[in-house]
């Protein structure tokens, strides 16, 4: 009988990085289609470019670096920064924005780094910086949410704009999109009104809704019911998670209690843009994010530590991106001083 | 009574199937004797053994065939009476697949045994000394697989507490298990005789909690014994409770100095069927001529224990078992986790063979895979972090091991590393975790060799250099003396006649030189 060799381990039952990738991608589902359902089309055009450009693009690469295309296209990690990035994209971001942000983050971003394993920053966020720093104005058009002020536009329209760049005459730009809940407190705060003024004001009445803006509270607790999911089937760390959101929490509160009329509340900050989105599925990527238990801790609250600082005395609504983009730089540091004590070595 | 007390949990670790009750149906059952026995020279830690019989000669059972090389090095005895045919490399169960020398035996199925003076309980006559050189002579190692030379382990000094490790975390391996089982008043006897030795004052004799009957059957025998001496101790199944360090750990609390030894914190560990083989040294004066070993797998039709002579070709438990199923793939040597594949069943039982493993393709098909072709990248998801039972940081190992950075590698603690393979099992990418650490170490062993000859070769360089440059200086002593002494002897003999008559031919000589000179000038300015 002729006998295989190996080496030991000879056995594994462990999910293959594949499995992993897809249960995050079923994770998304339900936070995308409310995305779909509350901004409109716009999300939908954005998912289908960014992934068909992500797979394309991907496989052009693959093919360039002479790699398997077919065994590394499978694995679901472009499926899946792809993904990402369209839901974080404003829905009314045109077809080349959205082309411009994932060729970034596929091309440049990911394989000239080395591919799946070897990118130190996150392909996604670095796509969406590229383009938020590239085109500020395209970045604020997101829809207002269904049943505010008119909702988002209708399939005909959201499709000549985003596909075609133009309007029917009779609308304009402003008529179709709405700042976000974040953004419009910051706007009206640097205008002098404070947020109880902001939120019961008849412009923006309608924007909120009981645990922060209209449609943003739904998608947020879907990703956070998501996110469990996903940490229950040990599919993501829960230290990035917790820290991110008890760091978050901890410094919105605090800010909140000293000056309530200036200072959004935890739960308004939580279920605000793409607080959960960030905590359970952008932080929580594995090869960008800290290795060592202690270092995830420092990594989660780095992140919600810029993430608050960037959204209240920073130039942009939204500080995700770059508040994960700065701490993946801090990673290898991290690391490298958070390694855990070795079983044997003396108590330092 | 089984004491619940509070001791420390393993770090990490894993819960995985365990597929004990595949072999635990049967009673131990003896193997087939067979014809031909093939003893390798090397079955433990340490020195290669120093054959001491010769090809031709009759040898009896139990009669030592080969002494121990050195302090740390193991003798090994005839399992069966009989003719050397051969002593010869053959090939040997081992990770490298090489073949090592060997001593092979006939047998003659007359089953004359070796002079035996069993001691029984006048044991406790003997000296620690004493009873150390019995174990000795009889070949005694340590059994769960590591095959350490058990005297040489049992020291005498500061040693409170004897472990016994009943532990047998590895899955599929049940032959402690069924040793525990039926034979457990004997366990206790040899645990008491090494008690005797180093002087412990308790032994704990730790098992898992998926061994119910042992651990009856040894709180029986505890009872029994009623010295007090023993205390059984049942721990949570977790993979790889059963490592020596693991088991100090959470039985004491306490954790072994890293490169150091358990005797530094007072304990000794010995597996339980180490212990039932010294009681058989002892009492019944039978040296090390077999052991229970687990025929198993998947890949098996009927698995079961053996207890089997040492030297015996591993196809024959298997036949005995029942043979291979059909899509059986691999023939593994000790556990799914950590054993290693053979390449052949001709091959022979030997000291450390605690089980052997088949295993079906599609068990082992994923591993087989990543090993042969590339595997995935890393995904930095930190699974192997979670599970190391040593606090190591597996994923950055790899990253250094695959760029070939030792540096960073042994910073990173890697001669720390148990090889228990947890890491590998939970890695999404399949990547052979194990395999990387086991080349990187082999690897700076290798540069620490060759830097430890290039330094006695630059020694000898330089002692060769001062030697050359001492003797240069000598020759030049001496040369310089012999000068002085020949210039002395010149100037004494200045005013003897021998000198004169040099001094006027020399004058004579320079005369004639200027007269010519004088005619050649008168010569030219004649022509002028």
């Amino acid at each position: 009988m002729i006998f295989n060799q190996s080496t030991s381990p000879h056995v594994t039952a462990s999910l293959s990085v594949q499995q992993m990738m897809f249960m995050v991608l079923y994770a998304l589902i339900p936070g995308a289609l409310a995305s779909i359902y509350f901004f409109g089309w716009g999300v939908l055009f954005n998912l289908i470019i960014a992934i068909s450009v992500a797979l394309g693009s991907e496989a052009a690469i693959l093919k360039i670096r002479q790699h398997n295309v077919k065994e590394s296209l499978y694995d679901g990690s472009a499926l899946i920064t792809a993904s990402l990035l369209a839901l974080a994209l404003p829905a009314l971001a045109p077809w080349w924005l959205t082309t411009i942000a994932t060729l970034f983050a596929i091309v440049i971003a990911k394989h000239l780094y080395g591919g799946l394993g070897y990118n130190p920053f996150n392909p996604a966020m670095v796509g969406y910086i590229v383009v938020m720093i590239s085109f500020p104005l395209q970045m604020t058009l997101w829809t207002a949410p269904m049943g505010v002020h008119g909702g988002w536009p209708n399939f005909a329209t959201t499709f000549d704009w985003v596909f075609l760049g133009h309007l029917p005459d009779t609308m304009t730009l402003d008529a179709i999109s709405m700042a976000t809940p974040i953004d419009t407190i910051k706007t009206q705060l640097h205008q002098l009104h404070d947020i109880a003024e902001t939120r019961n004001s008849i412009e923006y009445k309608a924007l909120f809704g009981t645990l922060s803006g209209i449609g943003w509270e739904w998608v947020n607790s879907l990703y956070l019911l998501a996110g469990i999911w996903l940490i229950k089937k040990d599919i993501i760390d829960w230290r990035i998670p917790v820290a991110f959101l008890i760091s978050l929490t901890f410094l919105a509160n605090f800010f909140a209690v000293s000056d309530f009329s200036s200072n959004s509340s935890a739960l308004f900050h939580l279920f605000s843009g793409g607080t959960m989105l960030c905590a359970f599925f952008i932080a929580t990527d594995p090869i960008t994010a800290s290795t060592t238990p202690r270092g995830r801790w420092i990594y989660g609250i780095g992140i919600g530590i810029l993430v608050f600082v960037i959204r209240v005395w920073g130039g942009y609504p939204d500080g995700i991106a770059f508040a994960v983009v700065l701490m993946n730089m801090a990673v290898p540091i991290i690391d490298y001083y958070t390694q855990p004590k070795v079983y044997g070595d003396p108590e330092v | 009574m089984i004491t619940e007390q509070d001791f420390s949990k393993l770090d990490g670790g894993l819960k995985l199937v365990a597929y004990k009750h595949l072999s635990t149906g049967h009673k131990i059952i003896d193997a087939p004797v067979v014809k031909n026995y093939v003893l390798p020279l090397q079955q433990h830690i340490g020195a290669i053994s120093q054959c001491v019989v010769s090809v031709g000669e009759r040898v009896l059972k139990g009669q030592i065939i080969a002494r121990p090389g050195n302090t740390i090095s193991a003798a090994i005895h005839a399992p069966v009476s009989g003719t050397v045919t051969a002593i010869d490399q053959q090939p040997v169960p081992h990770a490298s697949g090489l073949a090592d020398l060997c001593i092979s035996i006939e047998n003659d199925f007359k089953e004359e045994w070796h002079q035996q003076e069993p001691l029984a309980d006048e044991y406790n006559n003997l000296s620690s000394h004493d009873l150390r050189l019995l174990l000795r002579n009889a070949g005694i190692v340590g059994l769960g697989g590591a095959t350490f030379p058990s005297d040489v382990k049992q020291t005498e000094t500061h040693i409170r507490t004897l472990v016994l490790n009943g532990v047998e975390c590895e899955p599929y391996i049940t032959c402690d298990d069924m040793l525990m089982r039926e034979r457990a008043s004997q366990i206790l006897s040899g645990a008491d005789i090494i008690g005797h030795i180093i002087k412990a004052r308790q032994c704990i004799i730790a098992i898992e909690d998926n061994k119910p009957e042992a651990i009856a059957a040894i709180q029986t025998a505890i009872d029994e014994d009623g010295t007090g001496f023993f205390r059984l101790q049942v721990i949570p199944t977790i993979y790889p409770s059963g490592g020596e360090k693991q088991l100090v750990k959470i039985l004491t609390g306490q954790e072994i100095p890293a490169q150091g030894l358990p005797a530094e914190i007072g304990v000794l560990c010995h597996n339980v069927a180490t212990a039932y083989a010294i009681y058989q040294a002892v009492f019944e004066a039978r040296p090390l001529i077999s052991r229970i070993m687990t025929v198993t797998g998947h890949g098996i039709n009927t698995p079961q224990n053996f207890d089997v002579l040492i030297g015996t070709p591993i196809k024959e438990c298997i036949e005995q078992s029942g043979g291979y199923r059909e899509d059986s793939c691999e023939l593994i040597m000790g556990g799914p986790m950590m054993g290693f594949t053979l390449h052949s069943d001709s091959l022979p039982v030997t000291k450390a063979s605690n089980c052997i493993l088949v295993m079906l393709a599609k068990e082992t098909q994923a591993v087989a895979r990543s090993v042969n072709k590339a595997h995935m990248p890393c995904i930095r998801c930190g699974k192997c972090v979670d599970v190391c039972p040593v606090h190591l940081l597996p994923q950055q190992l790899y990253w250094y091991s695959s760029s070939k950075n030792m540096e960073r590698a042994q910073e990173h603690h890697l001669f720390d590393c148990i090889e228990c393979g947890c890491c590998a099992y939970v890695c999404p990418s399949n990547i052979p975790l194990v395999q990387y650490y086991r080349y990187a170490k082999s690897e700076i062993r290798l540069a620490q060799q060759e830097l430890a000859a290039s330094d006695i070769a630059r020694q000898r360089h330089e002692a060769r250099l001062l030697r050359q440059e001492k003797q240069k200086q000598l020759r030049e002593e001496k040369l310089r003396k012999k000068r002085e002494l020949l210039k002395k002897k010149n100037t004494a003999n200045a005013d003897s006649k021998g000198d004169d008559k040099n001094k006027s031919n020399k004058q004579d000589a320079i005369a004639q030189a200027v007269a010519r000179a004088k005619e050649k000038k008168a010569a030219r300015e004649k022509a002028q």
